[in-house]
C-alpha cells in the first residue's frame, strides 16, 4: 500500500476495517462487511462510497460551449445550466478515450469528471486539442468525491442540510449546497442503478462528511461500501465500465450506447465520420446480456462459443449477481446472434457452459 | 483467526485432517477472510485423480475465481455437495460444513510439507 496514491478517506477506511487493494494506482477498499451486503444495502437502503480517485476537469472560456461540442460525441448544445450530461470522447476511428459526465455552470463554465484510470490520458487529449477562447483546469488532486447511494438516499442526505434536495432533480446539479456546514457539489447521478447523490467536496472536508452521513444514516441502515459492490451493482444495472464495455477498440455504437452518440449534431465531432460510417456499412459485433442456463460463472475476457464450436465473441463483464440471483455476463458476439434466448456457449476454463441471449438490463428499479 | 489444534496446514492455506485412509481438504479461516463471500464452488468427481499441486476445485467469490490445489497425490473419495446449494458454507464454516473433499492418497503418496497450528499461525502472522 506504500507506493500507492491515497484519498483523503485512507485513514478512516483503514480504520473502519475496510479490505484495502491497489485498484489502480490507488489504495481503496474492495469491500467492507462483504459484497453481497454492500448490494442488498445499496438496492434496499443506502451505502456510501468513496471515491474521490475519480477525475475532475474544469472547461472554461467564450468557447467553452462550441469547443467541448467538437470534442464529445452527444449534444452538449442541449444542456442547461445546472444539467449533468453523461458523453462519450472518441479516437478519430470511434473508439473511446473515455466515459465522462459534464457538469454545466453556464455557456462558459462547464466541469468533466473522467474516470481515474484516464485521467492523464484525457488531460493530455483535450490540452493537445485545446482552442483558443478555452481555460482547462484539472482539480483532480484538489477534490474529494462520495456517492452516496440507495432508496434513502435523500432522506439521509437531507438530515445535513437545509438545501430542499428534492429541488434536484435526475442528472442535476446544485453548487454551493451546504451540507453539515460544508460548502460541496451535489448531483443527483451515481453509478449503481439507484436513487442517490455525488458529492464533491474539498479534500480536508472529506472525513468529516464522510463521518457525519454514516452517523445520520445509522438508522437507515447504512453501510459503507468498496469498489467491488459498485462494479456490481453497475453491472446488474447495465452501466458500461471503461476498458470492459467499452474501450479504445470498442466504439460506443458496438457497446448499444448509440443513443449518447448524436450522429445528426451540427457539430463535426471527433470520431464522427468514423462512427457514421459504422453504422451506415452495419455492426459485425455487439453486445449482448448472458444468464447461464449451465452451473459456473463467467468472467471477463472468457470466449464465447456458438452450437457449432466456432468462437463468436467474447465476455466484457461476467459475474454472480447478487439481485437478480444468477450467473450473468455482458458479451460483445457476433451480430448473428443478438435475438433473445439464442443459446451460446461460455469457455470456463476446460468446459463450455451453456449460456442464454438475455434482454438488456438484468436490473432496472422501479419508478417511485 | 480461527486455527484448530488438530489439523494440518499448507502453504496454499489449506487445512488437512487425516482419518485413516481417508484424508479431507478444505480452505482455512484465513483464506475464506481474503476470498470474500463465496457464490460458487467448482468440485470434482468422485474417482478423479490428482497429483500434487494439480488444482482440484475453484472457489469463485463475486469478484474472482481460486483455484484450490492438491497438497499431495490422490484420487477423489467424496466431495461435499451441500456446497452447490449453499457455498457460503465456506465463509461459515471452513473446517467443519465447508469442507471440499476427501481423497485416498495416491500408492507411496506420503503426507510432506504440512504445518502445525503453531508454524501456520506464524505463516499467516508474516502475510500480514
Amino acid at each position: 500500500m506504500e507506493n500507492l496514491k491515497k484519498t483523503p478517506l485512507y485513514q478512516v477506511h483503514v480504520d473502519a476495517g475496510g479490505k484495502m487493494v491497489d485498484f489502480g494506482g490507488w489504495a481503496l477498499p474492495v469491500q467492507y462487511s462483504g459484497i453481497l451486503d454492500e448490494v442488498d444495502a445499496v438496492r434496499n437502503r443506502v451505502g456510501l462510497f468513496d471515491v474521490s480517485h475519480m477525475g475532475e476537469i474544469y472547461v472554461e472560456g467564450k468557447n467553452a460551449l462550441d469547443w467541448l461540442n467538437g470534442m464529445m460525441t452527444n449534444n452538449v448544445t442541449k444542456l442547461v445550466d445546472n444539467q449533468v450530461m453523461y458523453t462519450f470522447m472518441c479516437y478519430p476511428n470511434g473508439g473511446v478515450v473515455d466515459d465522462l459526465l459534464i457538469y454545466r455552470y453556464g455557456p462558459e463554465k462547464f466541469l468533466l469528471i473522467v474516470n481515474a484510470s484516464n485521467t492523464e490520458k484525457d488531460w493530455q487529449w483535450l490540452v493537445n486539442h485545446k482552442d483558443s477562447g478555452v481555460e482547462l483546469h484539472n482539480t483532480s488532486e484538489e477534490t474529494a468525491q462520495l456517492a452516496l447511494q440507495g432508496p434513502l438516499a435523500q432522506k439521509v442526505l437531507q438530515k445535513l442540510t437545509d438545501y430542499n434536495l428534492a429541488d434536484i432533480g435526475f442528472f442535476r446539479f446544485a453548487d454551493p449546497v451546504t451540507i453539515s456546514g460544508v460548502k460541496v457539489l451535489v448531483s443527483r447521478t451515481g453509478y449503481t442503478g439507484e436513487d442517490g447523490f455525488e458529492i464533491y467536496c474539498n479534500p480536508e472536508d472529506a472525513t468529516r462528511l464522510w463521518q457525519e452521513i454514516m452517523t445520520v444514516g445509522k438508522e437507515a441502515g447504512i453501510a459503507p461500501c468498496g469498489l467491488g459492490s459498485r462494479d456490481t451493482l453497475r453491472f446488474e444495472a447495465n452501466l458500461p465500465l471503461y476498458g470492459h464495455e467499452i474501450s479504445q477498440e470498442i466504439t460506443p455504437l458496438e457497446a448499444k450506447l448509440g443513443f449518447f452518440v448524436k450522429l445528426k449534431k451540427k457539430a463535426d465531432f471527433i470520431g464522427k465520420e468514423a462512427l457514421k460510417n459504422l453504422k451506415e456499412k452495419g455492426l459485425s459485433r455487439s453486445l449482448v446480456g448472458l444468464t447461464m442456463v449451465d452451473r459456473g460463472i463467467p468472467r471477463a475476457e472468457y470466449p464465447i462459443f456458438d452450437a457449432d464450436g466456432k468462437e463468436v465473441g467474447v465476455i466484457t463483464t461476467g459475474s454472480y449477481s447478487p439481485t437478480v440471483d444468477a450467473n450473468i455476463a455482458n458479451a460483445l458476439v457476433d451480430t448473428k446472434y443478438l435475438e433473445e434466448g439464442t443459446p451460446l456457449w461460455v469457455g470456463v476454463r476446460k468446459r463450455r457452459l451453456e449460456a442464454r441471449v438475455t434482454k438488456l438490463p438484468f436490473y432496472k428499479r422501479e419508478a417511485k | 483467526m480461527n486455527i484448530p489444534e488438530e489439523l494440518k496446514y499448507t502453504k496454499e492455506h489449506e487445512w488437512v485432517k487425516v482419518d485413516g485412509n481417508k484424508v479431507t481438504v478444505g480452505v482455512t479461516d484465513f483464506a475464506q477472510e481474503q476470498l470474500g463471500d463465496i457464490v460458487f464452488v467448482e468440485l470434482p468427481e468422485v474417482d478423479e485423480e490428482y497429483d500434487r499441486e494439480d488444482s482440484f476445485a475453484v472457489l469463485e467469490s463475486v469478484k474472482a475465481a481460486a483455484d484450490v490445489f492438491a497438497p499431495f497425490a490422490g484420487t477423489v473419495v467424496e466431495t461435499n455437495e451441500d456446497l452447490e446449494d449453499d457455498p457460503a458454507l465456506v465463509n461459515s464454516d471452513p473446517y467443519g460444513d465447508g469442507w471440499l473433499v476427501s481423497f485416498e492418497l495416491a500408492d507411496g503418496e506420503e503426507l510432506t510439507d504440512l504445518m502445525t497450528p503453531e508454524d501456520y499461525q506464524k505463516f499467516v502472522e508474516e502475510q500480514e
